[in-house]
């Protein structure tokens, strides 16, 4: 018992900060069906940018530039798929390798950056948090704050008019633009405000992290689609907070499994593939569920036609 | 647009309109030819004609999911030939036959009437008065939907969401209502009652309306004019006391002489 708590503790930290990549998926995949495949790219870009105005001295200002970043980033991923032409997943791909001679040039030409004598956010909520009980929490303290307004900012927006188009948008185009609203226009928004979230993550990773190097986003994508999957399994239905708030669920439960695995000697660079066995699992096995009735009828006429080879 | 357009009082008019599908290929497909129409405010059209007769081409033309290779489209006096269609589908409300295509299934009734009713600024929410006349312009269904508000659309029957598009689309009344077979998908009962509903909502709100429907019952009975098309022409154009006077089988009579050949008899419902 005494060696789980900092187990959970780091699934939670991890979960949270990693679960804000999880809440822009649920806005661009959930939402506004678009498989943003630029993820990757773009949260190492937050990371890189965020890190990149800390070292300069300006750790507050760190995340709206981080943010920034990521908004910038997805304008051009929506603006490649609703005005030039080119293909949704394609799109996403162009830009993340794109992104990643940006990253290196942000952070100075190099593959790494180190924050350890850097202030960033996490520092100075520790000097404030320095007298208070919470003092030893500071990480936890940041990542809840963060994870939290921006649940909080998603049950407003995707109950406002414009929150409404951009989830319109994926459920029914038809219907959308009948209503005179261009998808285009509502799938540049919705993508912006998601990678806008992609970015605060790999911001607030790489300063907890006190490090940044040009692979910290790779494979963030699967695990963040990973993270979604179990939350949309825990939580399928309700309210926007509700559904919000399980994805975050699900990114700590995938942290958590992953923490524990690691305490049973597996090694650190199995992430990545368990992440993968996740996706295609919660993809595969409600389709398989889908398919069950078919499959047991063509079973059950195999079984008819040839009676005597399954009898006793 | 020219000044003396404002001479007529037409709600819609279509001038010289035509439409070649795959021009110079071995597909070529001529859909609308040289299509002239005049419409006058509350107009009720009923249109006709076999398949491939181009009725769906002419509504995806005023609707402007395609625009036409020759010819103008004027609604109120506004030339909007190449507008864009979120942009006049403000002005012109669309029913498919398809009773999935007009809502949004993974939203609850409520947030599909705001999104069409389209109050308030980007950032307004679904307010206690918007729920009020929400309420209000439900049981005018008589489907009990007032009290299913927060369901999400995809529970509903066809026929229920069939009503529903047609509340989403003169929630605030349109210039324009093109029903493209809006009930074909439907079973009689509900068909009716979903046409009794149509035309409830169109004579309130003196809406001009065009109809397409494969029954020559009710291309009869319902509104006040009816078109027939083939090969992309109105054939036949019909109103008044000589509209009064036809019947089904007169209509499939004109049918012959105006086209010169059978009807596509699968298609059309006698009845």
């Amino acid at each position: 018992m005494q060696n789980l708590l900092p187990l959970i503790q780091t699934a939670l930290e991890l979960g949270l900060l990693c679960g804000l990549t999880t809440l822009a998926l649920f806005l661009s995949y959930s939402m506004l069906n678009v498989c943003d495949l630029s993820t990757d790219g773009c949260f190492t870009l937050g990371a890189a940018v965020g890190a990149a105005v800390a070292i300069a001295g300006h750790p507050y200002l760190s995340i709206p530039a981080a943010m920034g970043a990521g908004v910038l980033s997805g304008f051009v991923t929506a603006l490649l798929q609703t005005r030039m032409g080119v293909d949704s997943l394609l799109a996403g791909i162009i830009v993340n390798t794109g992104l990643y001679s940006v990253n290196i040039f942000v952070m100075g030409g190099a593959a790494q950056l180190n924050l350890n004598r850097a202030d960033t956010i996490f520092t100075a909520i520790k000097s404030f948090l320095s007298q208070t009980p919470l003092a030893g929490q500071y990480r936890l303290v940041t990542a809840l704050l963060a994870v939290l307004m921006i649940i909080l900012f998603l049950a407003f927006f995707l109950n406002t008019r414009l929150g409404l188009s951009i989830r319109a948008t994926g459920d029914n185009p038809d219907m959308i633009r009948s209503s005179s609203v261009d998808p285009a226009f509502t799938t540049i928004v919705g993508l912006c405000v998601a990678n806008a979230f992609t970015g605060l993550s790999g911001c607030l990773l790489s300063q907890s992290q006190k490090s940044v190097s040009i692979d910290i986003g790779s494979g963030m994508l699967t695990i963040a689609l990973a993270s979604l999957l179990i939350g949309r399994t825990l939580i399928p239905s309700g309210g926007i907070f509700v559904r919000a708030a399980g994805m975050v669920l699900g990114s700590f439960i995938f942290r958590l499994v992953y923490t524990i695995a690691l305490r049973f000697h597996m090694p650190a660079y199995m992430l990545k593939l368990i992440s993968s066995v996740i996706v295609v699992l919660a993809i595969f096995i409600p389709y398989l569920a889908g398919r069950r009735e078919i499959y047991l009828k063509i079973i059950r006429r195999r079984k008819s036609r040839y009676p005597e080879e399954n009898s006793p | 647009m020219s000044k003396n357009d404002k001479n007529n009082d037409y709600k819609l008019e279509l001038r010289g309109i035509s439409k070649t599908f795959n021009p110079g290929t071995v597909h070529e497909k001529r859909a609308i030819e040289h299509l002239d129409l005049k419409l006058s405010t509350g107009d009720f059209v009923t249109i006709i004609g076999s398949n491939g007769a181009g009725k769906s081409t002419l509504f995806h033309l005023i609707c402007g999911d395609f625009y036409p290779d020759t010819g103008e489209i004027i609604l109120n006096h506004e030339n909007l030939t190449f507008q864009p269609a979120h942009i006049r589908a403000r002005r012109i409300g669309r029913l498919y036959q398809d009773p999935m295509r007009g809502s949004a299934p993974g939203m609850s009734i409520e947030e599909n009437l705001f999104l069409a009713a389209g109050w308030g600024g980007v950032f307004s929410r679904i307010g206690k008065s918007d729920r009020e006349r929400f309420r209000e312009k439900l049981s005018l269904l008589g489907m009990g939907l007032e009290n299913r508000m927060r369901q999400p659309v995809g529970l509903l029957s066809g026929g229920q969401r069939q009503a529903l598009t047609l509340l989403m689309a003169t929630m605030n009344p349109p210039e324009l209502l093109l029903l493209d077979e809006h009930t074909a998908a439907l079973d009689p009962a509900t068909a009716e009652k979903v046409l009794n509903l149509t035309r409830a909502i169109v004579e309130e709100y003196q809406i001009t309306t065009m109809m397409v429907t494969h029954n020559m019952r009710n291309a009869l009975d319902m509104g006040n004019r009816t078109f027939m098309m083939n090969h992309g022409e109105i054939v036949l154009d019909v109103s008044g006391e000589e509209r009064r006077g036809l019947r089904v089988s007169d209509l499939l009579e004109r049918f012959r002489a105006g086209a010169g050949k059978e009807l596509d008899n699968d298609r059309i419902l006698l009845s």
